[in-house]
């Protein structure tokens, strides 16, 4: 009777470490899955396909490579480096991304050998005229919203999120669907002011590169207007030793090796 | 010869000729990976009209047909970079071939080869075109040509910028980058002569044009006729400064020569400054540049410009989503303006000494950024003149852009800068063929 006290006792001790360990909040969940979407490695390199399909069908594609350095804090640096369609070929798209400030945008002229600043736009425009917001590709902010756990699959953590700002976006929620292995985000849902759901982004295949968890193909899919957009991407690599030089003016004129082949 | 019609036609036909042949392009390529070249270019077709009759022009502003082909070699130790246009030109009489005027078949755009002889090094060697300073359609430090009948007519924006036949070395240290340009042959603007555009003729006292074409003594000696530009720039917490200089000529006709009456280009240095940054939820801009006319430091000389301080401010931000607003104000400040005024002759109209101008440009994207409408005006309040440019371009596919536009000059005195060119307004219409 004794033993089995005590076997008790340890099973529960047991079950109840195991339970901790799952009790993360919303909050630490919605950073991990930040630091595993966005800040895999201290440095990455991407190919992009995309394929924008509109309501009636018609297809466009944008390729690009996308360079990505990690620098103090949460700040980053990107070099985007455009090879189709053919009007924007050698026009590159450089970001210093600033956490809690604005970024610092620039757009290269090949035409003209011309880095011009942009102005800081609304982190919710379209990306290149995709389905992709320029927030997708950078990443929100996770103090932008509150977030709440709503639910815990065997696979998977559902988190709401509210914003803190109702006026500066255009939902009044979304809900995402998190890996508990990776925490890499597979689904989000979001819902406008009347509680409609109108976009979907999803994370279709998911492969390890490198040993980092990374998306290999999304689907964000606009369902008022009908149209979607597929990225694919390829030849993915981390820590390849980006120089943080390579985010500069000269870089622009010459674009790297690690844009080009 | 052949008539307008015919080159249209020739130029239509080319056209479907090569949106036919794309698929075959895609088999090139492989030969192309193969030599390590890439290719692109356009097929573009445009027409223009005056909404004017000028008695000193044709009613057709702007018919033509222009294939650019872009090559690109990227080696192990130099990077090099063809790019031309071919021009069917049914408008312009000129057809003789001149690479420094743009004149005849062949506009070439860049031949250039980038090299990097030491680690904090580059060299850009040939003919390229070379853009700096903050302005947006003004220009203060950017003394590089410029193609003022291409803007005025309705050719793409990209063609207010002419090439430049230079060596621009670039270097890295880690406090600044630092730009030399040396031309070894005065790079005039592509200025308005009278041939296609009507100008004031300060000589006749009103608009001339084919009938009074501008002759000039323009400098083309190999190295003596030298220009240098400078800048030096670097990014200090999130703002971009930079310090420039320049010295060489006034770009456009800014002088006569008193004894044959030929226009001339007067020698010029520039020193100037830039600061640009974010400013509340947008972009600012600041700069300003001394135009040292060094022939004439005293202002006393009729025939040769005074020298002028420029100085420009410039706000640009997000109005909505795709909507983006940005404003400048400019002013140049005549030095020595009593010895101007002494020295002007009589009858001539006087320039204010300070030259103020307003821009705006507005540009809207719609149809997931597939079309964009925009408006760029300029607005001066001391010469009472302006000129809009209204566009709209949609891409019809990937590799399809059809466009419309218009050149708007208006004013109310026709020597002031803008409304001299008020017999000019036309629209225009293109389609472009990108591969």
């Amino acid at each position: 009777m004794k033993k089995l006290l005590i076997l008790t006792a340890i099973f529960c001790s047991l079950l109840s470490g195991l339970s901790w360990a799952e009790d993360l909040s919303a909050d630490a969940i919605v950073e991990k899955a930040n630091e595993a979407s966005y800040y895999a490695g201290q440095d990455g390199r991407a190919e992009v396909s995309m394929t924008i399909t509109d309501s009636s069908g018609l297809e466009r594609k944008r390729e690009f490579t996308i360079l990505r350095l990690n620098t103090e804090g949460k700040n980053q640096k990107f070099y985007t480096y455009f090879k189709a369609p053919a009007d924007v070929y050698k026009m590159a798209y450089l970001v210093w991304k600033n956490v809690g400030q604005d970024d610092d945008r620039w757009l290269w002229l090949p035409a003209l050998n011309l880095k011009k600043r942009i102005a800081p736009g609304d982190k919710r425009t379209s990306f290149v005229g995709s389905d992709f917001f320029y927030e997708d590709v950078s990443g929100r902010g996770t103090h932008e919203d509150t977030h709440e756990l709503v639910e815990t699959t065997p696979t998977q953590y559902v988190i709401k999120n509210v914003p803190k700002d109702p006026q500066s976006v255009e939902f009044s929620s979304y809900q995402v669907w998190i890996d508990k292995d990776t925490f890499l985000p597979r689904k989000a849902d979001y819902y406008d002011a009347n509680g409609k759901l109108y976009r979907q982004v999803e994370a279709l295949t998911v492969e390890t590169v490198q040993g980092f968890p990374t998306v290999t193909v999304s689907v964000a899919k606009d369902l008022k207007s009908g149209s979607q957009t597929r990225n694919e991407f390829s030849k993915v690599e981390y820590n390849i030793g980006l120089q943080d030089n390579i985010f500069t003016e000269r870089f622009l004129r010459r674009p790297p090796r690690e844009v080009t082949r | 010869m052949f008539g307008r019609r015919f080159h249209l036609m020739i130029l239509t036909g080319v056209c479907l000729l090569l949106t036919s042949a794309a698929p075959t392009f895609a088999v090139e390529s492989a030969l192309l990976d193969e030599l390590g070249l890439s290719l692109h270019g356009f097929l573009d077709a445009r027409s223009g009209t005056r909404l004017q009759t000028d008695p000193h022009q044709g009613q057709a502003s702007l018919n033509e047909g222009r294939l650019q082909l872009d090559v690109n070699r990227v080696g192990d130790w130099a990077t090099l970079q063809l790019r031309s246009d071919f021009v069917v030109d049914s408008i312009t009489e000129d057809h003789d071939q001149d690479f420094e005027e743009g004149t005849g078949i062949i506009d070439l755009r860049e031949a250039n080869l980038l090299f990097s002889p030491h680690s904090i090094m580059d060299v850009k060697l040939g003919r390229q075109i070379i853009t700096w300073g903050t302005g947006d359609l003004l220009f203060i430090n950017d003394l590089f040509p410029k193609d003022w009948q291409s803007f005025f007519i309705g050719r793409d924006e990209e063609y207010l910028k002419a090439p430049s036949d230079a060596v621009m070395v670039s270097l890295f240290p880690s406090f600044a980058n630092i730009d030399l340009v040396y031309t070894p042959r005065f790079d005039s603007d592509r200025y308005i002569r009278g041939e296609r555009l009507s100008y004031y003729n300060g000589m006749l006292g009103r608009r001339a044009g084919q009938d009074a074409v501008v002759e000039v003594d323009k400098p083309d000696e190999w190295f003596s006729d030298d220009e240098w530009s400078l800048r030096v720039s670097r990014n200090l917490a999130g703002y971009e400064v930079a310090l420039y200089g320049y010295s060489g000529f006034w770009k456009s006709p800014a002088g006569m020569d008193s004894e044959t009456f030929l226009a001339t280009f007067p020698a010029l240095n520039v020193y100037g400054a830039s600061l640009r940054g974010s400013l509340g939820s947008g972009l600012f801009n600041l700069e300003t540049g001394y135009y040292d006319s060094r022939d004439d430091r005293d202002g006393n000389d009729p025939f040769l410009p005074n020298s002028e301080l420029r100085g420009l401010v410039g706000y640009e931000r997000e109005l909505a989503r795709d909507f983006t607003g940005a404003f400048q104000y400019y002013v140049e400040a005549m030095q020595d303006y009593d010895a101007y005024r002494g020295n002007l002759p009589d009858g001539q109209p006087a320039r204010d000494e300070y030259r103020q101008v307003l821009t705006m440009r507005l540009t809207r994207r719609l149809m997931n950024q597939n079309l964009t409408l925009s408006l760029f005006t300029y607005w001066s309040p001391s010469d009472q003149d302006g000129y809009l440019r209204p566009n709209v371009a949609y891409k019809v596919t990937d590799a399809l852009l059809v466009t419309a536009g218009a050149n708007l000059f208006f004013g109310s005195d026709e020597y002031t800068f803008f409304d001299q060119f008020a017999k000019n307004n036309n629209i225009y219409a293109g389609i472009r063929y990108s591969f």
